[in-house]
């Protein structure tokens, strides 16, 4: 007994060092697991109002270059705007069946990085405002990311920059699909994958979502193709993708409320036990 | 020299907020993000006891992981980082009153200090780099990563020590 204590003590700064380090690997192997380490991520309340505060600083710098994007959103919007007023009246309440369905919330980046393998945004909308998990993201230049963990007032959200998920993405022209996955190292390129050789890829092709899962609605931009190769085992081609949203310079983005997703996968959940 | 803990929790509290506002900041083309938060485990007083010197590492990391949302990645490099710490400044021969004091470029001088931040940056960086990979595929990729962000911190700790320890 003496002899153990005699070894604790001799050894404390390798026990503790061990310890330590076993605390932190768990956190990092629970978290690569998806199941968040609760606290632990940026959309808690006291880590959400410190970057609530420095945004608005930041806000002040960043005014004018916002302004001109708004302005020329605003533009692409009337256009579209007049398109819709031209075209037949079928169109127009296909239009209005799925503008119902599905609601855009408003939310303001106030965290965000590209520099790093897996990841994150944080955003200023919350439980309250009707955010929920697996919502989808999007800016008005395209795809963003989905909502991985919601608070009162914020929530957390993986970017498309993450190696952790792939989006159902498909060709515009062809309306082949396959995952679209982000390799960890340039933050403006992803790679499509599973698109079978037969199927013609031009440089300079659309590429949007595929409207198979429920967190994106189909053809929501994500990027155009820059180069086409082949994937090193499979008989698939793979498909340089560049990204058309800047997630280098992410202000406001739009979180999708879909009121169908609940009934949809009920009926998936439903048609999964059978 | 020795300061008192009001002075190290200012200090704490500084270099993290340097840290968050200014360095996660400073990206260019995803490669490089300088990591000056290892400051405040470097500037510790040579004489401190380990255990403390660990669990300040593993506070100073998790702080930095909360709000950067990476549990557990900088807390287990930072904790790696002050265990090797005693090692490597065991390896110089101090004497006693040298021991009482903070390892600075005025108290220790300025090649030893440096042997001494480059150990521990590159300590650092390795194990953050190849921990938040989580694998040796793309090990060159890693390393260039680890080695472009390494020389930022070192260059940044250098001027703030300058700017610190102005006599």
């Amino acid at each position: 007994m003496k002899n153990l204590l005699n070894f604790l003590i001799k050894y404390h700064h390798i026990i503790l060092f061990i310890l330590l380090e076993v605390v932190s690997i768990t956190f990092i192997v629970r978290y690569n697991n998806f199941q968040r380490v609760k606290f632990l991520n940026s959309s808690n309340a006291m880590a959400g109002k410190v970057y609530t505060e420095i945004n608005s600083v930041k806000d002040f710098f960043v005014l004018k270059q916002q302004n001109e994007k708004l302005a020329i959103e605003n533009t692409n919007l009337r256009k579209e705007l007049l398109t819709i007023k031209q075209s037949n009246l079928n169109v127009l309440t296909q239009h209005q069946l799925d503008s119902s369905r599905v609601k855009l919330v408003p939310a303001k980046v106030i965290n965000n990085s590209v520099n790093k393998q897996y990841n994150y945004i944080t955003l200023n909308k919350g439980y309250r405002d009707g955010i929920r998990q697996d919502m989808g993201v999007i800016c008005s230049e395209g795809v963003v990311g989905v909502i991985v963990n919601v608070s009162q007032n914020y929530s957390t959200a993986l970017s498309v920059l993450n190696g952790r998920w792939s989006i159902n993405a498909k060709l515009l022209n062809s309306n082949y699909f396959g995952p679209l996955r982000w390799e960890g190292k340039n933050p403006y390129i992803t790679i499509l994958n599973e698109i079978p050789y037969h199927v013609k890829v031009q440089e300079e092709d659309e590429v949007v979502t595929s409207g198979y899962s429920d967190i994106f609605p189909e053809g929501i931009l994500i990027g155009r193709v820059v180069k086409i190769g082949s994937s090193k085992s499979e008989n698939f081609q793979e498909i340089w993708v560049q990204l058309s949203t800047d997630f280098s310079n992410l202000y406001y983005v739009d979180i999708i409320q879909n009121s169908m997703n609940v009934e949809r996968r009920q009926l998936e959940k439903l048609t999964e036990n059978e | 020299m020795n300061k008192g803990p009001v002075w190290y929790i200012i200090s704490f509290l500084v270099i993290v907020l340097l840290q968050l506002l200014l360095m996660n900041n400073i990206q260019f083309s995803g490669f490089i993000n300088p990591y000056f938060y290892i400051l405040f485990i470097i500037l510790l007083p040579i004489n401190i006891p380990r255990y403390i010197l660990l669990i300040l590492g593993f506070l100073l990391g998790i702080t930095i992981d909360i709000f950067s949302n990476t549990p557990g990645i900088h807390a287990s490099a930072t904790v790696f980082m002050a265990f090797i710490r005693p090692f490597i400044i065991n390896s110089y021969n101090l004497d006693d009153q040298e021991k009482m004091m903070i390892p600075s470029i005025s108290n220790i001088g300025v090649k030893w200090f440096i042997k001494y931040l480059v150990i521990m940056i590159i300590a650092h960086h390795f194990f953050l780099f190849f921990i938040e990979v989580f694998s040796f595929s793309g090990f060159l990729h890693t390393l260039l990563r680890c080695i472009l962000s390494s020389i930022f911190t070192f260059v940044f700790i250098l001027i703030s020590q300058f700017l610190i320890f102005r006599k």
